[in-house]
């Protein structure tokens, strides 16, 4: 049935092995523009999407490159090359394979493009600084097949649309290059197929056997989780017991800070000292590298982990997955999942934790959804226009190009097919000029045209500066950490932000131990080592995903049962008494509560409108509360609600919500906005309007920070309609601003707003009042609480 | 915007809340330390690039406390300037604008630390200027009386409810007034610190900026 050459046959016999189907019908349809192959974790993904370039070098007459294999980790393009030495070498097949990062010796990256391998290995960076090198049409001359690997991952992200713009140039230069793309379960397979083939091409798909079900449950614990919190510590007997009961159990929580803080309060009940790692992106590579070494080669039981370990390498016998915290999604809980048993056509085995009550809820929420097949994901919106620029600097650097090629190419990008021409030609403004506001600054003046009409660099140096700064992935800025005697290995990275806030003597845990602050040295922060059991602070990293849209409705439904058998009995009964008390949230309507508590006015919405939606409605709620009199002080968010309190009651809500009252706040709001900032200062990094690299030092992040917050103020006074900040607004809309949940939430419950006022604090509000991260408001009440600590200084020292 | 009034040296005087100084009897208004040109300074002498206008932002604001008080002096009370050079190399639509903001009155440039020499610009430059019974100068000089000086960009903290909250601030106490940065990139210095608890009576205040100025015993 398949066209696998004898040499192939012979040598999956000998091992005993039988071609997968869909490792055959990707073979069949070697010759397919675009291909999408969606298959579960450990299905031989990757070898049916190798199998064709094998087979098609075999016979040793193709010269330079024959195939790209592109993957979003640069250690998952090792772990392949790896893999693949196997068969090349066992078959003897004349075939040359690279691999090529951001790690690669630079003699190395040189030789590769002036005499590439048969096979590429690299990333989408690295993809990206290789087409915007002057020769890239010969170092791609002869290129075939490009290989997308763990597609789902990069189509959500920024890094997706910038390979896929590059995939365009690719195209270009070698025409007949056929794309195939490699992707674990997701909710929309059509999506990704549109992002992977060139506009207008059909891309066929391809689906593997999704094999037998997961086996998952919630982890039962003698303790009951807390009403607030995290970190899910009160399960650690249960989790070490789970440990010594598997081989090598991963251990998957939401944010670093959590993982820290989890591992240590571990290895504090460790009695058996069962070895157990740690492996998250703020850890020194090297550290992290040992980890996984040990992994492999057994020597652990089991890995405490974040997001860093949700991806594609084969970490060794993994028998059991644990989600520390509520997965907030189900599509990467799947995938989590799919971590345990790498054995195809056997059940993977997970357990969940919630870490606090309502975790409990969203659990069982999760599990229903998983075994219903529900994954969740919200569709992206068009290609986002930093990227755009940044691809148009790249361009330029490889060379003089016309702007109505470059157009029609960008056009080919599935993210791309509906930008406009006026669109386009303002991001290749904003790349010539800078923008109206900045077109006097020589620094912003980038391209010009020749006589011909060609864009080329004003400067030809430049292309050193945007080469250097290519890329979308904006990690906050971090510094090192390392013990002040002894020198040694850095022990990880903090976020700036962290450090700058740290006093001397203040404590906190990075890999697991615990290390007392002594000084900031040339961007180092020099810590020595504390006898204390419990640190003062371990907030380094705040990434806190949002519960999907789905999950969130799923959690409504099931509010409206009768009972819950399916609920531990501690949260059915404070479900219960919230019913008897006030009631619960249902869908298609709104609960807001309202209620004095310590001498202040609380206004309790639940909008379940996921973390960044109910933070912006807490932000534009306290400023319209602030234009109305009401003083508000703060409010906190969670997934599912807002909590707001203030020197004055609310007399009624419902006018706070009115729709074109919240648009008007969210667009004075969001002029001065902490989260605009941030969002702006991704996007002027990834536009090249602020470089962060520089040929003479790293700037630091506070410096960058502090410029990029003025030009933002800069731009928002005289240039209000620059390209960066339309970016920036259609950015924060989607992301941290998240309006569009908002909107959804305000179409779901239209005016049926189920005002409650309370005595006082209600069962599911009660939870809200030990959540972290409360946000104060800066107005009224404050100069009120000026004035009245003012006149009681005063009048303490006599002077009023 | 509301003043804070006090008097010192026996005249009545208004702390505004924006950070200038008010004197309603003689009509003159105090501004102090302005760092004007700070963003090139930092650029020419290879730090990170601070974006553009943050001179437009202090003399918008400087533009806001002219209009409403319509002085007939204005005393820029030293640091005006982020240097010599700053001063000599200040793009032409703020030369412009400084021109039109000195129109119509008298302008007294007092030298600082950063700007010691004379500037090319309008007005009348001067180490101090003594008008009786005040005398105004950059950096304060202990054992003065009727004092109005800049140069420590002073800030005070104060705790309302558990909620810390920092300000520029004026010092005052009956020997001396001493302004807050009036510039867009200043940074400040606690009154706790040791220069200045030194400098002020312990019965000091410390007049916050703000919407409302507001008086509280100086942080110590």
């Amino acid at each position: 049935m398949s066209s696998l050459p004898t040499r192939f046959e012979t040598w999956f016999a000998e091992r005993g092995w039988s071609i997968h189907p869909h490792q055959s019908q990707m073979l069949d349809r070697a010759s397919a523009a675009s291909l999408l192959l969606i298959a579960p974790t450990g299905g031989g993904k990757t070898l049916a999407g190798f199998l064709p370039t094998l087979v098609e070098l075999a016979d040793g007459d193709h010269e330079g490159l024959h195939t790209l294999y592109v993957s979003p980790l640069k250690a998952l393009a090792a772990d392949i090359r790896r893999n693949l030495s196997t068969p090349i070498e066992e078959m003897s097949l004349p075939i040359r394979v690279e691999d090529r990062t951001g790690d690669t010796p630079s003699s190395r990256k040189r030789r590769q493009r002036a005499d590439p391998p048969h096979i590429l290995l690299t990333t989408p960076e690295s993809l990206a600084l290789m087409t915007s090198y002057e020769d890239a049409a010969r170092t791609f001359r002869g290129l075939k097949r490009i290989v997308v690997d763990e597609i789902h991952a990069l189509a959500d992200s920024k890094r997706g649309d910038q390979l896929f713009l590059a995939l365009a140039r690719l195209q270009r230069l070698c025409p007949d290059l056929r794309r195939v793309g490699l992707s674990a379960t997701v909710e929309d397979p059509q999506a990704i197929a549109r992002l992977l083939a060139r506009h207008p091409d059909p891309c066929e798909i391809l689906h593997a056997d999704p094999g037998p079900d997961p086996d998952i449950r919630m982890l039962e614990t003698e303790e009951n989780p807390p009403w607030s919190g995290g970190g899910g510590a009160y399960a650690i007997p249960a989790v070490l017991e789970q440990i010594r009961q598997h081989k090598i159990t991963l251990i998957f929580h939401n944010t670093r800070a959590q993982a820290e803080i989890f591992f240590h309060n571990l290895w504090l009940a460790n009695e058996d000292a069962l070895p157990i790692g740690i492996h998250h992106g703020s850890l020194d590579r090297q550290q992290r590298e040992r980890v996984e070494k040990a992994m492999v080669q057994g020597k652990l039981r089991a890995v405490v982990c974040t997001g860093s370990l949700d991806l594609g390498i084969d970490w060794g016998d993994v028998d059991l997955v644990i989600q520390v915290g509520a997965p907030k999604n189900v599509k990467r809980l799947v995938q989590r999942i799919g971590r345990a048993n790498h054995r195809y056509n056997a059940p993977s085995k997970a357990l969940l934790v919630p870490a606090n009550r309502f975790e409990v809820v969203e659990c069982v929420a999760a599990l229903e959804a998983v075994k219903a097949h529900d994954l969740d994901g919200d569709p992206r919106g068009p290609g986002p226009r930093d990227v755009l620029c940044q691809h148009i600097l790249a361009t330029a650097c490889a060379g003089p190009f016309a702007a109505d090629d470059l157009f029609a190419e960008v056009k080919t990008a599935g993210a791309y097919v509906s930008l406009t021409r006026a669109q386009f030609d303002a991001c290749m403004d904003f790349c010539a000029t800078g923008g109206y506001a900045l077109r006097a600054y020589d620094r912003w003046q980038r391209l010009m045209q020749n006589a011909e009409g060609l864009w080329h660099l004003r400067d030809p140096r430049a292309s050193q500066l945007i080469r250097m700064n290519l890329g979308t992935i904006h990690d906050s800025d971090k510094l090192k950490v390392r013990m002040r005697y002894g020198g040694g290995r850095p022990l990880g990275e903090v976020e700036e932000h962290f450090a700058s806030q740290l006093n001397a003597g203040d404590t906190f845990l990075i890999g697991g131990r615990i290390v007392r602050y002594e000084g900031l040295k040339e961007m180092t922060v020099e810590v020595t080592r504390a006898a204390v059991r419990k640190p003062k602070i371990a907030v380094f990293s705040g990434t806190k995903f949002a519960t999907s849209t789905q999950l969130s409705h799923r959690i409504l439904r099931m509010f409206q049962q009768d009972s819950w058998p399916a609920l531990p009995r501690h949260t059915a009964e404070w479900l219960a008494l919230q019913r008897e008390v006030s009631s619960l949230p249902q869908p298609g309507r709104l609960l807001i509560e309202s209620f004095p508590h310590d001498g202040r006015q609380h206004l309790c919405l639940y909008g379940f409108a996921g973390r960044n939606a109910q933070q912006t409605l807490g932000l534009i709620l306290t400023k319209r509360m602030e234009e109305m009199g009401l003083d508000p002080l703060g409010f906190v968010s969670t997934d599912y609600a807002t909590l707001i309190w203030g020197l004055e009651a609310v007399r009624d809500p419902a006018p706070l919500l009115d729709r074109s009252a919240l648009l008007d706040g969210l667009d004075r709001w969001l002029a001065g906005n902490a989260v605009m900032k941030r969002t702006f200062r991704v996007a002027a990094h990834i536009a090249g309007l602020i470089q962060r690299n520089a040929p003479q030092a790293r700037k630091t992040g506070r410096q960058a920070t502090f410029s990029s917050d003025i030009l933002y103020d800069t731009l928002m006074k005289y240039d209000p309609d620059h390209l960066l900040l339309d970016i920036t607004r259609e950015e924060a809309m989607r992301g941290l601003v998240d309006f569009g949940r908002i909107e959804e939430m305000l179409d779901r419950v239209g005016d049926r707003i189920d005002w409650t006022p309370l005595e006082r604090v209600s069962p599911l509000a009660a939870p809200l009042f030990l959540e972290v991260g409360k946000v104060p408001v800066e107005g009224a009440a404050q100069e009120r609480l000026v004035a009245e600590e003012a006149e009681r200084l005063m009048s303490e020292a006599g002077l009023a | 915007m509301r003043g804070f009034e006090f008097s010192l040296a026996g005249v009545e005087l208004v702390a505004r809340g924006s950070g200038a100084l008010w004197w309603p009897g003689l009509r003159i208004l105090v501004v102090s330390d302005l760092h004007l040109g700070k963003s090139e300074r930092v650029l020419r002498l290879g730090g990170a690039p601070l974006p553009p206008y943050e001179a437009q932002d202090t003399l918008a604001r400087l533009e806001q406390d002219i209009e409403a008080c319509d002085p007939a002096l204005v005393i820029c009370l030293g640091d005006s300037f982020d240097d010599d050079l700053a001063a000599q190399g200040l793009p032409e639509p703020i030369e412009t604008w400084l021109t039109r903001l000195q129109a119509g009155r008298r302008w007294t440039w007092i030298e600082g630390n950063h700007d010691p020499g004379p500037v090319g610009l309008g007005g009348t430059h001067l180490f101090e200027l003594p008008q009786p019974p005040l005398t105004f100068r950059h950096i304060a000089q202990p054992g003065a009386a009727g004092e109005v000086s800049g140069h420590y960009h002073p800030k005070a903290r104060l705790s309302a409810r558990g909620r810390s909250v920092s300000r520029r601030c004026f010092l005052l106490d009956c020997d001396r007034l001493i302004l807050p940065a009036y510039g867009t990139y200043t940074g400040g210095l606690r009154s706790e610190d040791a220069a200045l608890t030194g400098l002020m009576r312990p019965e000091a205040l410390a007049i916050l900026t703000g919407p409302v100025p507001r008086p509280i015993p100086m942080p110590r």
